[in-house]
């Protein structure tokens, strides 16, 4: 199968160039990321992340045929040749697929993402119907790959600014959660033209989500209840 | 060579559930800590936990941590040390609420507390029944745990050393631990990082096997660093095969579908478990789940074109409950068996998924080896949790939803200790000179190697011996060829060589560095397995089919020194309980 590989190590390239690679699959191999270990095994030089090989690290986010997305489970099959990997869009190349994440994290960081309750803890577990819990699914399953805010523009023209999709979708996680107290806070802090109102509901983020999430939604939900505590 | 060391009061190496719950006691307690790891903390393998964490909170029916601690030593067939467990299951209901205090977003009941499920081998009233003590959320309890724990530790401001690789230990002639070497590897340095508390929280090494669950990342690094320092590994041949792992892919799928109500079958279409295990079925223990699979297969029963594979069934469950309780193993089926479980059964083999051995320690997470005839001597400074460590609380096997809990109850306890050694007002122990000479040593050579063998050949013959000679059934001939084979490629494992000079994020660098460790463990396993000949719990042996208590009822202790093997007793006297007297083992 053939592949054409983003390169670019800092220590003896002056620039990216793109490597070409064409290696023998087993009749095993199903996944993207079953491929990338071929590619390794011939040439070690190639640095990619991965971990849990399941879609549920988040480690081996690329741009693969120009779509963020998940080697470990892109399936060879959809993949039309040579199959084009590049690192995730918008973030600094520290060497070949691997990206510097450190304002990704930083952005999310900056949303307070844990539970605030100060009131005193029962012995035993907070009560939580189920009908609350279930205002937290396609929230919580998040697994801080990067592939939504590394496709959204407003992220890539203010990484500093906009909070990005996986930060606000992991804001209104908590705003969501009947447990938290600190709805006030939360709103306060993305209360800016910048930190949520740069989400121009362009759903790049709901279109590559590998865990079929929709931030859009959850941006839009936050923007509700900013309005409505206007009014 | 001069490197640069950096002082802390409290080392953790490893981010998955032991050691982040660890590090959340030790930042909350206004420790310096701090904590490295591999991958970012929420990628740590726990993040692929899926069916529950075991805890007698009594939320579905009456329910008893005596019950449960009942469950953990009949699960770990007796070698499980019964002071350790007892404290685990009466901790598990606190441990629990905490999570949950902590934010840890579980399935709920129509009353608000947390939903529960069924879980193999645990039990009601001492194996009578069935019993829901697995709390959930829905199949990603493991996702939701450690990404838990991450934000905890982001409030309690915990620091993390992200993408660093820790080497080896930092031992002086006393033999106290005074830190670790660790490499940051996006710039490939080199460092000492100082400590008067160090804890591996390292997790498995199941990729010591070609068929496993667990991921890239397991390698056993926390086990290689200590068997290189001298310190011995405990009970290595017990290695648990979950019954349910995606033929080929190798994929868990949480015993929680049969939780839930989903069964195996075999190509009559027979609910086999029946004849295997009457009371409790298709929710056995897992060792004797995944001896009856390979038996039918064996037998000639196995399903699909080679007979090598048995079928999960859950349709029958309803799309309402798989959507709801089972989202991932809905996914994960889809994309790596080709099949929607909604309609259609998963093609399932046992696969490698859980290490029971591994460095002893206490109840404290004290690393502890025998010295001068006490089997319980602290080895000063240093601390395991999680799956690296073995207290023991599984013995010969573990019950699902006792990991978690084992992360979480001994991670918590280790960090309170450390706490209550006020290490603050303590100073560093002065470092051995030459400390950092070993790991140096050894990256200088793969640095060096101008030809040798690849890693992943290596790594995959030494994946390939493993499976065919420490499988489901083990016997004389197979594990006396087995040990040959690993010693074998011990030798090609300190020829490997890579290709790749970049000191920036160099993988391969990293990849051959954790052969190194993943060698150590397989050693371990194989020599402890050839040695004890009996079966028990997750070690089978067709030659000796038996469980042989007389001879037999002891924890194996190896030596990377000469692979000497050694033995201490089991602790068969719980604390303030009855003790639970070795009897047959049946479901």
């Amino acid at each position: 199968m053939k592949f054409r590989i983003y390169r670019y190590d800092p220590e003896k390239d002056d620039r990216p160039y793109v490597q070409d690679y064409d290696v023998a699959l087993d009749p095993h191999d199903r996944m993207l990321l079953d491929a990338l270990i071929r590619v390794k095994a011939v040439d070690d030089t190639l640095s990619f992340r991965r971990s849990c090989r399941e879609g549920v690290c988040g480690s081996d986010a690329m741009n693969i045929n120009g779509k963020n997305g998940l080697a470990c489970v892109t399936n060879l099959n959809e993949l039309k040749e040579p199959v084009e990997l590049r690192p995730l869009p918008g973030l600094p190349v520290i060497r070949d697929l691997i990206v510097d994440m450190s304002q990704f994290f930083m952005q999310y960081h900056s949303i307070k993402p844990y539970l605030v309750n100060d009131s005193p803890a029962p012995e035993k577990e907070r009560l939580q119907s189920p009908e609350d819990r279930e205002e937290l699914d396609g929230l919580y399953e998040c697994i801080l790959c990067a592939c939504c805010s590394t496709a959204c523009p407003s992220f890539w023209w203010n990484p500093d600014k906009f909070v990005g999709p996986a930060g606000l979708l992991a804001a209104y996680r908590f705003i969501a959660d009947s447990r938290d107290q600190a709805l006030g806070e939360r709103l306060d802090n993305l209360e800016d033209p910048y930190r949520l109102f740069r989400c121009h509901t362009i759903m790049n983020c709901v279109d590559v989500c590998p865990k079929g999430l929709n931030p859009t939604q959850a941006i839009g939900k936050i923007k509700d209840i900013m309005v409505k505590r206007v009014v | 060579m001069k490197i640069p060391v950096r002082k802390f009061d409290a080392v953790v190496v490893g981010a998955g559930g032991a050691g982040m719950r660890a590090s959340l006691q030790l930042s909350e307690a206004g420790l310096s800590v701090a904590v490295l790891s591999k991958v970012f903390p929420t990628r740590s393998h726990t993040v692929a936990a899926q069916g529950g964490i075991g805890a007698s909170l009594g939320n579905m029916s009456e329910d008893n941590w005596l019950w449960h601690m009942y469950d953990t030593i009949k699960g770990s067939d007796w070698l499980g040390d019964q002071d350790a467990i007892e404290y685990m299951c009466r901790m598990a209901p606190q441990v629990v609420f905490e999570l949950e205090h902590f934010g840890m977003p579980f399935d709920r009941n129509a009353d608000g507390t947390i939903y529960q499920r069924p879980f193999g081998g645990h039990s009601a009233n001492f194996g009578e029944k069935s019993v829901q003590r697995a709390c959930s959320a829905a199949d990603r309890t493991g996702h939701a745990l450690v990404h838990t724990l991450y934000q905890r530790n982001v409030r309690a401001r915990t620091q993390f050393f992200v993408e660093w690789m820790a080497l080896d230990l930092v031992r002086d002639a006393e033999g106290d631990v005074l830190g670790v070497v660790a490499m940051e590897m996006e710039t490939g340095e080199v460092a000492i990082l100082q400590a008067k508390a160090t804890m591996f929280a390292t997790g498995g090494a199941g990729r010591i096997f070609a068929a496993s669950t667990n991921a890239f990342i397991n390698t056993g690094d926390g086990l290689g660093m200590a068997a290189r320092a001298g310190i011995p590994l405990q009970d290595m041949e017990f290695w648990q095969f979950h019954p349910t792992g995606v033929a080929g892919a190798g994929v868990l799928i949480t015993e929680g579908v049969r939780g839930e109500g989903g069964i195996l079958l075999n190509c009559d279409g027979e609910r086999f478990m029946e004849r295997y295990a009457p009371n409790l079925k298709d929710l056995a223990s897992r060792d004797v789940v995944s001896r009856s699979m390979d038996q039918e297969i064996k037998e000639g029963r196995g399903c699909g074109p080679n007979k090598d594979y048995v079928l999960l069934k859950l349709d029958h469950l309803g799309p309402e409950v798989i959507l709801k309780r089972l989202p991932s193993i809905r996914e994960i089926a889809l994309k790596f068996a080709n099949v929607d479980c909604v309609r259609e059964p998963i093609p399932v083999v046992p696969t490698i998924h859980y290490q029971m051995g591994g460095i002893p320690t206490n109840i404290h997470g004290q690393v502890v080896a025998p010295k001068q005839g006490d089997h319980k001597a602290v080895v000063n400074g240093l601390y395991a949790v999680g799956e690296c460590a073995c207290v023991s609380v599984h013995g010969a096997n573990r019950l699902g939803t006792n990991s978690l809990l084992d992360l979480i109850v001994f991670g918590r306890a280790a960090g309170n200790f450390i706490v209550e050694q006020n290490l603050q007002r303590r100073s560093h122990k002065p470092l051995p000179a030459g400390a950092a000479d070993a790991p140096l040593a050894r990256l200088a050579r793969l640095d060096g190697a101008a030809s040798g063998e690849a890693v992943a050949e290596v790594a995959s013959d030494l994946r390939k011996t493993m499976q065919a000679h420490c499988g489901v059934f083990r016997n004389q001939q197979l594990l006396t060829e087995g040990v040959a084979e690993v010693l074998a490629l011990e030798a090609r494992v300190g020829a490997i060589a890579i290709k790749d000079r970049s000191r920036t994020f160099n993988t391969a660098r990293v990849e051959a560095l954790e052969l190194e460790n993943l060698i150590e463990t397989a050693k371990a396993t194989v020599i402890s397995a050839e040695a004890r000949r009996e079966s028990r719990g997750a070690q089978a042996r067709s030659d000796y089919p038996v469980r042989d208590d007389a001879n037999w009822l002891k924890h194996t202790l190896w030596y990377r020194d000469g692979n000497r093997l050694d033995y201490k007793p089991v602790n068969l006297q719980p604390v303030s309980v009855e003790s639970f007297p070795p009897k047959a083992r049946t479901y």
